[in-house]
């Protein structure tokens, strides 16, 4: 019978909650980085011009179709060579991640603006509005609001992913976990202990998207009319 | 006669092999009040949609105020096409207002800010002269104790008469109205012809597609009856709605006879 | 800057990448099956009204669905052996993490699926007579499978995805042979871009399928 013992995993706990900052730091910098860029994005998708659609639809339909790490491995070992900067783990995660999710938050983006019916584009454009001004002071407010509930699962998503970081020795929670594991001798109780953080850090965010997405429910502001 | 508000010159459009609109001559003076007519699927829609250019129209044009809309672009096989860049239509529009059959009120703002919004944002004026405005088109079609009120919580027929002064707050030359009433419970009809029927007192230039032949009967200064995408029979509301000399015309008002001139 | 491409050495290991797509596959039928039955299972239990079913699904879906994969990779590799008196091997290992994750995404679907089906079908099996798990399997199951058949692809899209991440634990697969062939030849540009490309190729098709099921089922159903 094995005996547990968590004293280890105790004696090291400053370093899993670096870990966890770390991890926090990666998804909020991609978070940060990626929602812009994938609203771009899906505004070059939906812009009818062939020569935006075109790119803006490859860049959503490659960094969708293949896998993370791959994308990761390439951006730490294989871009570093051909622009010759020096690549963080750090950065090679932020860059990664950054596009990656941007891709995801494109579709989600492009999902909530397609779903606004055409009347709301027909008044606005009635009223003398521009495309542009339709866009930004009809059409997205209201597709926002939709997109809540999708964007807080890519959220999680992301964070999730994340630990890919560990592949490219970047200290986040896992890689932490593991270092502390080789060094205790405890992989059991460390990798327990980081599984139940993960799963208590990401439940709360789940938990949070599920009320967010019933108070919109309830205010009936989500749906037209 | 008074040079022609809006004229229409051989309006058509079709929606890919299927022809809506064959051909439609129509001058509007100001003032005038036209009610337009027509079974479903007969074009009436399309032909209003096409005067703010919610639709593009495939041939003929429009003139506003005496100038002709577009420009012209030869085509490859030496006809000529007209084509319309979106600032011109943006210019139009704000001078052309439409209230349309399913409102679409802004659900993410208030009825006051739905009717400051064009306001706004198109014509750039500044937040409070916009409130007050706004409050004085709400307070025309009396509901200026529902301005901070979402449309969610407005019955239809509220609705409705907010868009009216969503569309009135834009100083409109012309108005012009989808079927405003046909996505209403019977029972909120009335209050949305009511302010219509003020503003036809006021003397605005007004288009009205609508099945209320009652109500075109007695606000309309001319009546025009579509069938097929061409103007079928037109003519002050009694030669048209009393005496019509065409058989289509005729059937047409047959099946809606429960209407009391 | 001006990087001179040479993809002849990538393809002088196409034997090692063949090997590696070879365990790709292998990672991935073992997930897709394991992973899509274990969830219909668990969905059911989901489903079930006794809370002795129900309970310990939902504890599972939960628990799964709210931790990452790799954790989860890392943890029958590493940790489990200290519970079992066997070896963990690297296949083993992956094939549990993805299997179980998969399983908890894919109960979540097919009690969509299941709930989306209106309760007039049930009532008229029942009319008929039908015991519930007859209802199920004869009316319920067959139209919900319909509508949950893109979702399903998208969850076998990602199973084949997170494939990669058996790397992590050593087992040979197309990521991991990357790795070892852009070591032996210092030319990751290369290499990584053909992986990235293989993947992109092999699943590009499998994705415009699922919207084409997508799109189908929004136009009729």
């Amino acid at each position: 019978m094995y005996r547990w013992d968590f004293l280890p995993v105790l004696a090291n706990a400053d370093l899993l909650l670096q870990g966890l900052v770390n991890t926090l730091a990666v998804t909020g910098t991609a978070l940060a980085f990626g929602i812009p860029l994938g609203l771009a994005l899906a505004l070059a998708r939906l812009s009818g011009r062939r020569w935006l659609a075109w790119p803006a639809g490859f860049v959503i339909e490659f960094f969708r179709t293949t896998p993370p790490l791959v994308q990761l491995f390439w951006f730490f070992f294989a871009l570093p060579v051909l622009i010759r900067v020096e690549m963080t783990p750090f950065m090679a995660a932020a860059l990664t991640f950054s596009i990656q999710s941007a891709a995801f938050f494109a579709e989600v983006f492009r999902g909530g603006i397609v779903s606004i019916e055409r009347g709301q584009w027909e008044a606005a454009r009635a009223l003398g509005m521009t495309p542009p001004q339709s866009m930004r002071r009809i059409i997205l407010p209201q597709a926002v609001k939709r997109m809540i509930p999708a964007f807080m699962e890519r959220a999680i998503e992301l964070m999730k992913t994340t630990t890919l970081v560990a592949t490219v020795s970047y200290a986040d929670l896992l890689f932490q976990a593991n270092e502390i594991a080789q060094k205790t001798f405890r992989p059991l109780e460390v990798f327990t202990v980081a599984a139940g953080i993960y799963f208590t850090v990401i439940l709360l965010f789940s938990l949070m998207a599920r009320q967010l997405e019933r108070r919109l429910a309830v205010s009936g502001e989500s749906t037209v009319h | 006669m008074a040079e022609p508000l809006l004229r229409t010159i051989g309006l058509r459009k079709s929606f890919g092999e299927r022809e809506v609109l064959r051909g439609i001559d129509l001058s509007v003076a100001p003032g005038e009040r036209i009610a337009i007519l027509g079974a479903s699927g007969s074009g009436k829609s399309t032909f209003l949609r096409c005067l703010n250019f919610m639709e593009i129209p495939t041939a003929g044009s429009v003139e506003l105020g005496g100038r002709m809309l577009g420009a012209e672009r030869k085509r490859r096989d030496g006809g000529i096409d007209r084509v319309y860049a979106e600032p011109e239509l943006t210019r139009v529009r704000q001078r052309v207002g439409m209230v349309f059959q399913q409102f679409n009120l802004f659900p993410h703002m208030t009825a006051l800010e739905n009717v400051m919004e064009g306001l706004r944002t198109v014509k750039g004026v500044k937040a409070p002269a916009a409130r007050e405005r706004a409050m004085a088109e709400l307070a025309r079609v009396g509901l200026a104790d529902h301005a901070e009120q979402y449309p969610a919580r407005l019955s239809g027929g509220q609705k409705q008469r907010v868009a009216i002064a969503r569309a009135l707050a834009m100083d409109p030359e012309l108005l012009l109205f989808d079927e405003p009433t046909s996505a209403l419970d019977p029972e909120l009809v009335g209050e949305v012809l009511g302010v219509i029927r003020s503003l036809a007192e006021e003397g605005r230039t007004m288009l009205l597609v609508t099945h209320e032949l009652g109500f075109a009967y007695h606000v309309a200064t001319r009546v025009i009856f579509i069938a097929d995408g061409e103007i079928h029979e037109s003519g002050t509301p009694d030669e048209v709605l009393k005496h019509p000399q065409r058989e289509r015309t005729q059937a047409f008002l047959a099946r809606h006879r429960e209407f009391s001139l | 800057m001006n990087y001179q491409w040479n993809f002849a050495a990538v393809f002088e290991h196409t034997d090692a990448l063949l090997h590696g797509a070879v365990g790709t596959l292998r990672l991935f039928a073992i997930c897709l099956v394991l992973g899509l039955s274990l969830g219909l299972v668990i969905g059911l239990a989901r489903y079930a009204r006794h809370r002795l079913l129900n309970w310990p699904a939902t504890a599972f879906v939960e628990f799964f669905r709210n931790t990452p994969v790799l954790v989860q990779i890392l943890w029958f590799y590493f940790a489990l052996p200290m519970l079992v008196p066997f070896e963990i091997s690297p296949l083993m290992a992956a094939a549990l993490g993805i299997s179980l994750n998969s399983a908890a995404f894919s109960a979540e679907i097919y009690r969509g699926g299941i709930q989306s089906i209106e309760p007039g079908q049930w009532e008229a099996s029942r009319a008929l007579g039908m015991t519930g798990l007859q209802a199920m399997r004869r009316i319920i199951l067959p139209q919900a499978i319909r509508r949950m058949l893109p979702a399903l692809t998208n969850r076998a899209i990602e199973i084949f995805k997170m494939s990669t991440l058996a790397s992590a634990v050593a087992y040979v697969e197309l990521l991991q042979q990357g790795k070892l062939i852009a070591s032996l030849n210092f030319n990751p540009i290369e290499t990584y871009s053909v992986i990235a490309l293989v993947f992109f190729v092999f699943l590009f098709p499998l994705v415009r399928a699922t919207y084409a099921l997508e799109r189908r089922l929004a136009k009729g159903d």
